[in-house]
């Protein structure tokens, strides 16, 4: 195999000049504003089953979004070609279905003095120098010393290593134009065991920006081996009320529905159980949720917000009480706010966790139900109503007892925050809401 | 008849000059030696979407998205890149990179190209065409007008109508050419309404492979909104769901997301040739209560999980998964199908030119029973009437999957009463489908709004059944079910 894409690929510098170009375009055609964000990226896949690579995908792609304003109406359009008439043909429907849009007060860019015309370098791109033999032999290392970690481990669904670089540019009419580039890099293993009629599934992955912070293949080999071993033998609980603690992976879902619905855009459509809840109490004393946007290697760090704003690390929620939505300049003028350089969302969301470990957490908990994953959609964010599949290990003494599954848990989103009882130290970083697994004074369990 | 293929050509080919002479340059660069099997994938999507908010027509988008995937195979192993450019440098140079992969494998020669036979089960119509940018904007504002008019308790309503035109053309190292022009239209609305302090949401929506002109037929669009509006009001006076083991009844038409989750997904070809499906090595064997009979079927007219061809150039069929109870096929692309000795089952599809065709469903269903859906609901004591859902996830490997229901009610004494809140239903797809005791003669299909996701790729599909009653399963309410 000697598979590489030599085609040169643009650069963000590149870009910004196309995104200047396309500004111009639409100042020739009459527009009183412009916006336009470009995100390019090359990288490749390899996938590897039965100590062989079964795939190699090639990634490159390239996506420009523009939009024009004519006082109050904008319109909008998308394409992934850079040539210069098609670039004229995206910016001409752009304005052509701004005569159709109506006037809508809100609507417009950022002021300038909310723009980043000043905005730090974060450094988010760390090249992985590897070839795709290099990656080839990784996945099939890492699937090996997977399938030989038990003997009912049946095979490896698939090892995927996985390398992406990526630009990412906005600007606008007021004379802003950002830019920065990034990269993620990524190991997966997903394994099945085995045992009798008993099938399971389960898998680990590592992923950065910065190769060298990677876990090892073997140790996510050994990781995604025990846990999916762990889940033969899976019973059913009988329907109850329990203390519940949601490991740190599925504990940052939990969080996510707290980020959705503190979005402007949520507020302002009052699609969300937290409308008009500014200055009131969430969470427990305890809890302080915050952004960290500038994090070194933080997988949801950014300089500046899909608006050009500045990004800070704004407090969302303090001594349990929530401080502030998360804004971009479009929500802030429908609430009649301030942006809070959230357009697009909050970044690195973090909450202040304790200094348990799991072992500890378990041991405060007692008895009751370690959820290690959630299914399905069951989140309704309008009245916090929360119902979702679960699977993961029932607790007695401080001890898993055995693997349980085909279980719900449910209850209400404002109940379940109120009743954290404490967030564990083991915070996974490996997403843009940072936590570490949560514990639930009880909720409702349904099962036999 | 207009010639797909014609069409195909003129959009896709035509414009950078590409000749059949570059295609089998290309096609001869990727099937040397060591390739079993190579295609080539041209798509052109064309796409809008209007939508209202306020009132006001806040959004109006045109997308263009065009590029080429080429593949090439060889053995058990895949190489692929694409080109989001449809000229042939960089076709050329997205060859070169996928046929890299190549190590063993046969000594593969090219045939020559015949066209698929393909099915018309759609108008090769460009649907953004099909009404005036002001015909559009103003339904939207009609829509929402008649809504609000309705109920004064109403705080938010949300409209949206999108379109897409898509164009593709495969060329296959097997000698498949395929093309096809796929319209393909959504409306969709959502209300918020609030009374005492409560709020709740109703939503509706449809669509299909149609132009535009099927919202206005019999006023289908204003339907949504009656809708959209009367699940809001039942969710107003929903009380807590039950919790724990039941027997539930699933209404008609898009329940059968249940199908989709609980047998659709672990009926694919790519799980069950690495034997990972909890219905691997089952072939031949009982599944299901003999009073199931399932079906993926691509080829109903205009439904939106319909295609003339799939991704592969493969015409698309009625593959008759589950019969009698009786599982009796998978459903297969090609190279699953290569590997495991079959024949695609015109299941081969791709969210585009940039990602991997994969066995996927089309349009899943229950062939209808004998039962009266109003004796299914008079044969349970104390259960759930489950009649609308949210999305669904499963665990093909165990088994496991949900759906969550947004309007269900309790059954008692054989009498649906109470609207409950929103639950998960959780259980095991091989069980589940064992307890079904009766299937109803009101066999219904989706309005047209699924998106069914796999690897990150997603993909339209649609879902149906009859009124169907499970003996039993879990439902994650929040109160004691006594």
């Amino acid at each position: 195999m000697t598979g590489t894409i030599q085609k040169s690929v643009l650069g963000v510098n590149e870009l910004q000049v196309i995104a200047s170009s396309i500004l111009s375009e639409a100042a020739k055609r009459g527009a009183d504003q412009a916006e336009v964000s470009i995100a390019a990226n090359q990288g490749f896949t390899v996938t590897a089953r039965e100590g062989e690579v079964e795939t190699i995908e090639y990634q490159q792609d390239k996506g420009i979004d523009v939009v024009v304003y004519f006082g109050k109406r904008l319109g909008a359009a998308s394409l992934s070609d850079i040539r210069h008439e098609a670039i004229c043909a995206a910016v001409d429907a752009a304005c052509h279905i701004a005569k159709f849009t109506g006037e809508d007060s809100a609507s417009g860019l950022a002021e300038k003095n909310d723009l980043a015309f000043h905005y730090p370098d974060l450094r988010l791109a760390y090249p992985w120098m590897i070839s795709v033999e290099e990656a080839s032999k990784l996945a099939c290392e890492c699937e090996r010393e997977a399938v030989q970690y038990d003997k009912r481990i049946m095979s490896a669904e698939s090892v995927d290593v996985a390398t992406l670089h990526g630009h990412e540019v906005y600007a606008n009419s007021q004379g802003f134009s950002g830019k920065y580039s990034y990269t993620r890099h990524e190991i997966s293993c997903i394994l099945v065991a085995k045992a009798g009629e008993d099938m399971q599934r389960d898998y680990s992955y590592t992923i950065s920006a910065d190769p060298s912070r990677l876990e090892s293949t073997s140790a996510i080999a050994k990781d995604a081996a025990e846990r999916t071993v762990r889940r033969l033998g899976a019973r059913r609980l009988k329907t109850m009320k329990a203390p519940v603690i949601f490991s740190a992976e599925v504990a940052r879902g939990l969080l996510g529905h707290f980020n959705a619905a503190i979005q402007g855009g949520s507020i302002y459509r009052k699609s969300s159980f937290l409308v008009d809840h500014v200055g009131k109490k969430i969470f427990p004393d305890f809890v302080q949720i915050f952004e960290q946007p500038h994090l070194p290697l933080g997988l949801g760090s950014v300089a500046f917000d899909d608006d050009g704003v500045i990004t800070r690390p704004n407090i969302f929620i303090e001594d349990g009480v929530l401080r502030s939505y998360a804004l971009g300049v479009y929500s802030a003028r429908k609430l009649g706010m301030n942006t809070t350089g959230n357009c697009g969302g909050t970044h690195n969301l973090t909450i202040k966790t304790g200094n348990k470990d799991m072992a500890a957490l378990l041991n405060l908990m007692n008895k009751g139900l370690l959820v290690t994953e959630v299914m399905g959609q069951g989140v309704n964010l309008i009245t916090g109503d929360y119902s979702r599949g679960v699977s993961g290990f029932w607790i007695e003494d401080g001890v898993i007892q055995f693997p349980v599954h085909e279980i719900t848990v449910a209850g209400r989103l404002q109940d379940m925050y109120s009743r954290i009882a404490d967030i564990g130290a083991d915070v996974d970083m490996r997403g843009g809401i940072l936590t570490g697994s949560i514990l639930i004074e009880e909720m409702m369990i349904a099962g036999e | 008849m207009t010639d797909i293929y014609q069409i195909a050509r003129h959009d896709l080919l035509e414009p950078a000059g590409l000749t059949d002479h570059h295609l089998n340059q290309v096609l001869h660069t990727l099937a040397g030696k060591q390739i079993d099997y190579a295609d080539l994938y041209f798509q052109s999507t064309y796409s809008e979407s209007w939508a209202m908010e306020d009132s006001i027509i806040k959004g109006g988008s045109f997308d263009i998205d065009r590029g080429v995937g080429v593949r090439a195979m060889s053995g058990e192993k895949t190489g692929f890149a694409y080109a989001d450019d449809i000229i042939f440098p960089a076709i050329d140079q997205a060859a070169h990179a996928a046929r890299s992969i190549a190590r063993a494998g046969g000594d593969q020669t090219l045939k020559a190209w015949h066209k698929s036979h393909t099915h018309q089960l759609y108008k090769p119509v460009n649907p953004l065409h099909s009404l005036s940018e002001t015909a559009k904007t103003r339904l939207l504002h009609e829509v929402d007008a008649y809504l609000r008019s309705k109920d004064s308790r109403i705080i938010q309503v949300n409209i949206s109508l999108a379109a897409e035109y898509e164009t593709i053309m495969v060329i296959a190292s097997d000698g498949h050419l395929g093309a096809d022009v796929r319209p393909l239209v959504r409306f969709n609305v959502s209300c918020i309404i609030e009374d005492h302090g409560r709020r709740e949401s109703g939503y509706s929506g449809g669509g299909g492979r149609y132009d535009y002109e099927y919202f206005l037929n019999g006023n289908l669009a204003f339907k949504y909104a009656d809708e959209a509006l009367r699940q809001a009001l039942v969710n107003l006076s929903a009380v807590d769901a039950p919790a724990g083991a039941m027997p539930v009844v699933l209404g008609p038409g898009w329940p059968g997301v249940l199908l989709h989750e609980a047998v659709g997904h672990g009926l694919e070809g790519d799980f069950n040739r690495k034997g990972i499906s909890v219905y691997s090595d089952r072939m031949g064997q009982r599944v299901a209560s003999e009073l199931c009979t399932i079906v993926d079927n691509g080829a109903l007219p205009g439904r939106r999980g319909s295609l003339n061809i799939d991704d592969e150039g493969v015409p698309t069929q009625n593959n008759i998964l589950i019969e009698n109870g009786i599982l009796k096929n998978y459903m297969l692309d090609k190279r699953n199908a290569r590997l495991m000795n079959k024949q695609s089952t015109g299941n081969g599809r791709r969210e585009s030119y940039a990602s991997l065709p994969i066995p996927r469903m089309t349009n899943t269903y229950m062939m209808e029973g004998e039962s009266d859906p109003e004796d299914i609901i008079k044969s349970v004591k104390k259960g759930l009437y489950a009649v609308n859902f949210g999305g669904g996830q499963v665990d093909i490997t165990s088994g496991k999957f949900v759906f969550s229901a947004s309007e269900a009610y309790l059954i008692e004494d054989g009498k649906v009463t109470v609207p409950v809140k929103g639950a998960t239903i959780i259980g095991n797809g091989p069980d589940i489908l064992t307890r079904v005791s009766m299937v109803g003669n009101d066999l219904k299909l989706d309005e047209g709004v699924g998106i069914c996701g796999k690897d990150g790729q997603s993909v339209p599909v649609g879902v149906g059944q009859p009124t169907l009653k499970v003996d039993e399963m879990t439902v994650g309410g929040t109160r004691v079910h006594e």
